[in-house]
């Protein structure tokens, strides 16, 4: 079953048979063969970027919007560097992506020929994996264990660099199903770890559920699983800003996402609870703060595909190494097989004090007079659109936890947002990849005037391509987060900080052929929104806001769950000490 | 690095059975890493240790297998128990990584590594130099009426305690191969 071809037409056939819709790219001389290719056939779409960095972003926003991988193709040099950033963001947040770059030829390589960059090199702390192809007749079998790599285990990003002499030379071309691999990583968890902590759960007082992406990557069932789980338990459960949608935000037991600028009730419970069972998220450090007073009185159970991920900061009781839904589907096995037993009394007492934690009301915030609050903003625009389908993408900074904090999400692969990484710019160009995937949606983008110009370029994109994605700019003429910190760190000396010269974002639309919306009213702004979402194109909204309103509840750098800051009034020498060292 | 104590502990491959009680306490261990024999496999691994920040206190490489592709990396590190299982598991995870094996926990191992000293000298430091290099087992590879080349194999701690003695008899080079180890017994 081996059909000779030229390398550009395996990468093409590469990816029909695992079944890609659309590659995001840019060309360039190394890759012309695969583009010539890509414009004698009618399978695959491909999407002209403005920027490589915006087609690796697309791609991770096709990725998480639709739980398949994400595929670019950009040339050597260059366009393998503007990948960079991508990559890290996709690593950093496990998005599988299969990056393909051209190379100068294998005979040149070493020559610091035109356009020779050792993208291997580079990419290497950046990738999952990746590859250079010097032989034809390997490229097929090295395209689909791509494929395979990305998506299994944790996910990631994938890159293979392939010389352009490789590109044009005929060689066989294997099929997905003749490729070997050694890389099969463990699923199925280990029973006796998985009674034990069903076990932990029926004699509990204070459980908490502490969920993150990994119940997104382990794809729609680990949700359901998840939700039953939660159902029939009656735990609460708090997720990480990577895992926003597994469980509903209308969803009984929510109580809100937890970390840095997590809701007081969910680091309260965090805080308190003797019982934590980590279900796919890293105890990243947004989420411990100061690392020896977190949960300090805990059984702490956690759920993860990468060995690495456990014990890596936090050392937990009950480790277990698997995928989410195979270990949750064990789970719920074993505990209902065992009589599905909880402390009811414990559980009734501890919701009472969650409640008590709720009642603080540690989002509340007050729209009056003439200016918009940032908050506000974000609760029109969920009350607006909470109905649609909807898919919501953001830049980096306080719109992002506002977003976070405001919007509701219902279910998985809704939400896409750069956490590990934090890029400003990821937020525009994921969109355009989100609404390839969705074209019926309705896809937002929620932005800071600041990270929204970093890709502004990518509204060519979305003009070429008719993807009409609302790009939301929450415009505090500041680099609103910076200023923040620079408020509560660097007594208040704002190095920096403004956005300077801004464009006119009306103009700026209308010189793409997009529309532009500004609005500064509180009055006006549920009809500006409408106005928004029924434009049928993409949409520049230019939401001018309060300008120094700060991002709150905020656990500072260092600090414990349980020295959160809620506001204003509480913020004098709120970090000092070590923690200034911390980002 | 011979004077850290090694402490051997019980553990096992599973997450499941990791460490306990995680301790301050500096460990030094050596890993054998079973690798497909890939371009670029060392710079992963050696990347790892240098992007994370871990330590290398001893490093070789070498195709094993030649039919199966399959290399042999031995690495000596140190760290607390939680920084090892931290670099077990990022080891584990590099894709054509096959298995990482701790040689100084998984019960009895055997460790070598051979070394070239040159040392030059004459009259009774030259005498002095081949009586302790015959109580060291070293062979003689080479000779002039002013040098010697003298080869050595044993642990790490034998060849540190060699050098050592050759210092003031006229040690001018060393050329260490880093450490081979296998774990004892049938498997
Ligand atoms: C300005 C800013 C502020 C932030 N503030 C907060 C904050 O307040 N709160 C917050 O939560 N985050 C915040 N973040 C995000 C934060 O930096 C991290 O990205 C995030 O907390 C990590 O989420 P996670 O733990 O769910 O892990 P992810 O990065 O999503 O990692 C997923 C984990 O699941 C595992 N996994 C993957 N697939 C599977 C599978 N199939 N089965 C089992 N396990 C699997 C992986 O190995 C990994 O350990 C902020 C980011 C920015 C930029
Ligand atoms: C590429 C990049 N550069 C710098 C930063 C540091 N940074 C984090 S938030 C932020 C300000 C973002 O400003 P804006 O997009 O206007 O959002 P706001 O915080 O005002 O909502 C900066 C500069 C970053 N996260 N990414």
């Amino acid at each position: 079953m081996t059909k000779a071809m030229t390398g550009a037409k395996m990468v093409v056939q590469a990816l029909i048979d695992q079944g890609v819709e659309v590659v995001f790219g840019y060309p360039g001389g190394a890759v012309l063969p695969i583009y010539d290719e890509i414009f004698q056939q009618n399978s695959i779409k491909h999407v002209l970027v403005r920027h490589e960095q915006g087609a690796v972003h697309a791609a991770e926003g096709y990725a998480r919007s639709t739980g398949k991988p994400g595929v670019a193709l950009v040339t050597s040099g260059p366009g393998a560097t503007n990948a960079v950033t991508g990559l890290t963001d996709a690593l950093l947040d496990s998005i599988p992506l299969i990056v393909l770059t051209g190379q100068v030829p294998t005979f040149m390589i070493g020559s610091d020929a035109f356009q020779e960059a050792d993208t291997v090199g580079i990419t290497r702390p950046c990738t999952k994996h990746n590859w250079l192809v010097k032989e034809t007749d390997k490229l097929a079998a090295t395209l689909h264990e791509a494929f395979h790599v990305a998506t299994s285990g944790r996910p990631g990003p994938v890159l293979i660099d392939i010389p352009k002499d490789v590109q044009f030379a005929t060689g066989k071309y294997t099929q997905a199903q003749q490729v070997e691999t050694h890389y099969n990583p463990q699923v199925k968890g280990d029973l006796d770890a998985i009674t034990e902590l069903a076990k932990a759960m029926e004699t509990a007082k204070r459980p908490v559920f502490y969920t993150g992406g990994g119940v997104i990557n382990s794809g729609p069932a680990a949700s359901q699983l998840l939700r039953e789980l939660v159902a029939a338990t009656g735990f609460p459960i708090t997720s990480t800003l990577m895992g926003l949608g597994a469980y509903p935000a209308s969803g009984d037991s929510w109580i809100g996402m937890l970390g840095m600028h997590g809701l007081y009730e969910a680091n309260m419970a965090m805080h308190d609870c003797d019982l934590m069972i980590n279900i796919g998220a890293r105890f990243d450090d947004r989420i411990t703060g100061r690392l020896d007073a977190f949960s300090p009185n805990s059984t702490k159970a956690h759920i993860d595909i990468d060995a690495s991920s456990i014990n890596k900061v936090i050392h937990v009781d009950i480790p277990i190494l698997g995928d989410v839904a195979h270990v949750l589907e064990d789970l719920l096995n074993v505990w209902k097989s065992r009589g599905r037993k909880t402390d009811k009394e414990g559980l009734s007492n501890w919701w009472d004090q969650i409640n008590k934690w709720k009642a603080v009301g540690c989002l509340n915030y007050k729209q009056e007079g003439k200016i918009i609050k940032p908050q506000y903003a974000l609760q029109r625009l969920e009350e607006l659109t909470k109905k649609h389908d909807r898919y919501v993408t953001t830049e980096v900074g306080q719109h992002q936890m506002w977003a976070a904090q405001f919007l509701g999400f219902e279910d998985p692969n809704r939400w896409m947002t750069s956490g590990g990484l934090g890029t400003m710019g990821y937020g525009f160009p994921a969109s355009i990849g989100v609404q390839m995937a969705h074209p019926d949606a309705l896809v937002i983008n929620v932005a800071g005037e600041a990270s929204w110009l970093m890709n502004m370029q990518e509204l060519g994109t979305a003009m070429q391509y008719n993807l009409p994605v609302k790009q939301f700019i929450l415009n505090n003429e500041r680099l609103g987060m910076v200023r923040q910190w620079q408020q509560l760190l660097h007594g208040e000396r704002y190095s920096s900080s403004w956005s300077e010269s801004l464009p006119d974002f009306v103009k700026l639309a209308e010189a793409f052929g997009a529309k532009g919306i500004q609005c500064h009213d509180p009055d006006a702004l549920d009809d500006a929104i409408m106005e928004m979402i029924t434009y049928d194109g993409p949409v520049l909204f230019d939401c001018l806001v309060e300008k120094h309103e700060n991002c709150f509840p905020m656990i500072p750098s260092g600090k414990a769950h349980n020295e959160m800051l809620l506001g204003d009034d509480s913020t004098e020498g709120a970090i000092q000490g070590a923690g200034e060292a911390l980002v | 690095m011979s004077a850290l104590k090694i402490k051997k502990g019980a553990t096992s491959h599973s997450a499941y059975n990791l460490r306990p009680n995680y301790s301050d306490t500096i460990e030094q261990h050596t890993l054998a890493v079973l690798v497909e024999n890939e371009p670029g496999v060392l710079a992963r691994v050696i990347g790892l240790f240098s992007g994370r920040g871990y330590n290398i206190d001893s490093l070789t490489v070498a195709e094993v297998d030649h039919l199966g592709h399959r290399s042999r990396i031995t690495i000596v590190t140190r760290g607390t128990p939680q920084i090892i299982e931290q670099i077990k598991a990022q080891l584990g995870r590099i894709v054509d990584v096959h298995k990482v094996n701790d040689l100084t926990v998984e019960g009895a191992s055997v460790e070598r590594e051979l070394a070239l000293f040159k040392v030059v000298g004459k009259g009774d430091s030259r005498i002095e130099a081949i009586r302790l290099a015959d109580i060291f087992r070293a062979n003689v590879v080479d000779s002039t009426l002013e040098s010697f080349v003298f080869e050595i194999t044993g642990t790490s701690e034998k060849i540190d305690a060699f050098a050592e003695l050759m210092q003031p008899l006229g040690l001018e080079e060393i050329a260490r191969t880093g450490v081979a180890a296998l774990a004892r017994g049938s498997t």
